[in-house]
C-alpha cells in the first residue's frame, strides 16, 4: 500500500501499468491528456513503449498492432478522438483483439465544451461502431475507482479478447484525491490464454468450451490471418452461412453468457427501497450525497460501474419494491432508457444536465421528494 | 445546506479559489489539497474548472475538506472563497454560505459584491514580497491558512516544496510568509466575519 494525492487520469495510467500494459499510442486531448502523460513519463522505466501518434485513427491502430504482437497496449482519448476511432473498435471486435480504450467524456457534439465534463458517449461506447456486437464498458466515479476498474478493463479484455472501453469524466479524470493504491501481489492480473499446441495445429478463431480460442503473438511462429472480414476459424474471409452465424453468435454468448463475471455495481441501502437512484460515474458522488440527504424516505442507491453489458438483474433486483427510479446523467437520458425498458417508463424520473456542469445532489434531492 | 440533515456533510468545509488562468489557483487549490490530506491527516478532494484558452480565461478551482468521507467533490455553498479578479468575485459571491468568509485581491478587484469582506492586495504584497507577481496564489495561500486555519502551516509549507518548480522553494515559501503576516495583521484589527469554529 502506497498512499499519494492522485489525480484520475494518474491513477487510470498506474492502474494500467500494473495490469502489465506495456504499451501505449495516443494523440493528446483534454481532459485525457495527463493520462498520455503520465505513461510517456513512467513506460520507459518498466521497458515499455510510448507512441504519440499522428490522430487518433493511427493510436488505436498502433495499439491493435501491439496486443497482436503480444503486449497488453492501451489508449486514451475524449469525444472527438472515441468519434475516430470507432472504426477500429470495431476490427477489434472482429479480429477480437484485447485491448483498453479510455474516453475521458468531455461534452459534445464536435470539439463541444473542451474543459467541461459530460456523460454523453454512453451510448457510442455501446454503438458508436457499425455492425451488432456485445462491448463492455466501465465506469469509475472515484480516483481509486480509476485504478481499480483499470485493471479490471485489461483483465476483462485478456479474459474474453475484446475490447474494454473505460468510460471517464472530466470530473473523475481531473479531481484529485488521498489513495490508497495496492501492492502489485495484491492485485488479480488476468493474461491472455496462450496456445498450447504446435503452431501448425493452430486455428485462431477455433470453438472451445470457453467461447474464447487462445490467442497466439504475431512473430512467434503461429502463422495466421487477420481481416476484418467475416473470417473462419484459420481467419481467412468466408462466406459460408453456418461460419457467418457460428461467429456471430460465439462473439455474444462469450459475453452475454458471463455477465455476472462482467457486470460490477455497488448497491447502496437497496433493500426495500421505496425509491431507487441509479447513477454512475461522477453523478454517483452526488447521488450518494442526496441519498444521505433523504435518508429518512427509505432511499436506495445502485452505482452503476460496469454500463455494458448492462447489469440487468441487479437493477432489476434493486429495483423491486420501488415505486419511483429516479436516474441522474450528464446526458439527455441515455442510460435512463435502458432503465425504462426494465422497470417501465412510468416509474423513472430522469435528472438531466448537459451543459457540462456537474449534476448537484440538490437536483437529484427534488426528484426524490417530487410529488405527482 | 444545513449540517444536521447531512451525515456525510459534518465538518465539511469547502474552499473555492477564483481567478484568471496564469493566476496559478489551481497550483494553489492542489497545494491546499495535498497540505491537508498528506499531511494533516484529514480527507480533501480537489477539483479545477478553466477554460480552453492557455492564460486569461476564467480559472478556478475547489477543494473540499471534511474528517470524513467526500462524496460530492464540488462547492454546494462555499466556506471560503478567495477571489484574485473581478469577474470571479462577480460570479461566485453569490455562492457564499451567509457566515463564509470572501476574501478578495484588491489589486484586481475594484468592486468588492459586499462589505462583509476581507479585501487584502495580494497581488500587490506578492511583488513587494518576492518581486513576482505569479507568486500571488502563495500569497493568498499563506492568508488562508493564516485567517482560517484549515490547514496547518507546516503542513502548507510542505506542500508548497513539493508541488512548485524545482528552484523556486524558497520564492513561494517567501510568499506564504508574507500572506501568514498579513493574515497576523488583519485578526489583530478584527475581522468582518465568523470563522468557523469546528476547525
Amino acid at each position: 500500500m502506497r498512499t499519494a494525492f492522485l489525480q484520475g487520469n494518474e491513477a487510470c495510467a498506474y492502474g494500467a501499468l500494473a495490469a502489465g500494459c506495456r504499451f501505449f499510442a495516443g494523440y493528446p486531448i483534454t481532459p485525457s491528456t495527463t493520462i498520455a502523460e503520465t505513461m510517456a513519463r513512467e513506460l520507459p522505466k518498466v521497458g515499455g513503449v510510448f507512441i504519440q501518434m499522428e490522430d487518433e485513427i493511427a493510436s488505436l491502430a498502433a495499439v491493435l498492432g501491439a496486443s497482436v504482437g503480444g503486449l497488453k497496449a492501451m489508449t486514451a482519448t475524449s469525444g472527438p478522438g472515441f468519434s475516430l476511432m470507432q472504426e477500429h473498435i470495431g476490427y477489434a471486435v472482429m479480429a477480437e483483439i484485447p485491448c483498453v480504450i479510455v474516453d475521458v467524456q468531455r461534452l459534445g457534439p464536435s470539439t463541444g465544451q473542451p474543459t467541461s465534463p459530460s456523460q454523453g458517449d454512453v451510448m457510442q461506447a455501446r454503438w458508436g461502431t457499425h455492425g451488432d456486437h456485445p462491448i463492455i464498458a466501465l465506469s469509475p466515479t472515484s480516483v481509486r475507482e480509476c485504478f481499480d476498474l483499470t485493471v479490471t478493463a485489461f483483465n476483462l479484455s485478456e479474459k474474453y479478447r475484446t475490447p474494454v472501453i473505460l468510460l471517464m469524466d472530466a470530473v473523475v479524470g481531473h479531481m484529485r484525491e488521498k489513495v490508497s493504491l495496492p501492492a502489485p501481489e495484491e492485485l488479480e492480473v488476468i493474461d491472455r490464454a496462450r496456445p498450447n499446441v504446435p503452431p501448425e495445429w493452430y486455428f485462431p478463431y477455433e470453438e472451445t468450451a470457453s467461447d474464447v480460442p487462445p490467442m497466439a503473438n504475431f512473430g512467434d511462429g503461429f502463422r495466421y490471418h487477420i481481416t476484418g472480414l467475416m473470417h473462419d476459424r484459420a481467419g481467412f474471409p468466408t462466406q459460408r452461412l453456418d461460419e457467418i452465424n457460428a461467429w456471430l453468435t460465439r462473439i455474444f454468448r462469450k459475453i452475454d453468457a458471463h455477465v455476472d463475471d462482467i457486470a460490477i455495481t455497488e448497491a447502496i441501502n437497496v433493500e426495500h427501497a421505496r425509491t431507487l437512484v441509479i447513477a454512475y460515474g461522477c453523478t454517483a458522488r452526488a447521488a450518494k450525497e442526496a441519498v444521505y440527504m433523504c435518508r429518512r424516505h427509505r432511499v436506495g442507491l445502485l452505482i452503476l460501474k460496469t454500463l455494458w453489458p448492462f447489469p440487468k438483474d441487479q437493477v432489476l433486483v434493486a429495483a423491486h419494491e420501488a415505486q419511483r427510479v429516479v436516474v441522474p446523467e450528464m446526458n439527455m437520458g441515455q442510460i435512463a432508457l435502458e432503465v425504462e425498458r426494465l422497470v417501465g417508463r412510468s416509474k423513472v424520473r430522469r435528472v438531466r444536465r448537459a451543459d457540462g456542469e456537474m449534476i448537484t445532489p440538490q437536483e437529484i434531492r427534488a426528484a426524490i421528494e417530487y410529488k405527482e | 445546506m444545513k449540517k444536521e440533515t447531512t451525515k456525510p456533510g459534518i465538518g465539511r468545509y469547502e474552499v473555492r479559489l477564483a481567478g484568471k488562468g496564469g493566476q496559478g489557483m489551481i497550483l494553489a487549490g492542489r497545494i491546499l489539497a495535498e497540505a491537508v490530506a498528506l499531511y494533516d491527516g484529514r480527507n480533501a478532494v480537489q477539483t479545477q474548472d478553466y477554460g480552453p484558452e492557455a492564460r486569461g480565461g476564467a480559472s478556478k478551482s475547489e477543494v473540499i475538506i471534511s474528517d470524513g468521507e467526500i462524496y460530492y467533490p464540488k462547492v454546494m455553498n462555499a466556506d471560503l472563497l478567495v477571489c484574485m479578479s473581478q469577474e470571479a468575485s462577480d460570479r461566485y459571491y453569490y455562492d457564499l454560505k451567509r457566515d463564509g468568509l470572501l476574501i478578495i485581491d484588491s489589486t484586481n478587484v475594484d468592486r468588492s459584491p459586499t462589505t462583509r469582506v476581507v479585501a487584502v492586495p495580494i497581488t500587490e504584497l506578492a511583488v513587494k514580497a518576492t518581486g513576482r507577481e505569479i507568486t500571488a496564489a502563495m500569497v493568498a495561500l499563506g492568508l488562508i491558512c493564516g485567517l482560517t486555519k484549515i490547514v496547518s502551516e507546516e503542513a502548507l509549507e510542505k506542500a508548497i516544496r513539493s508541488l512548485v518548480p524545482k528552484g523556486t522553494e524558497e520564492l513561494n515559501v517567501k510568499a506564504m510568509h508574507a500572506g501568514l503576516e498579513e493574515a497576523k495583521r488583519l485578526l489583530e484589527a478584527g475581522l468582518p466575519i465568523s470563522l468557523p469554529r469546528e476547525l
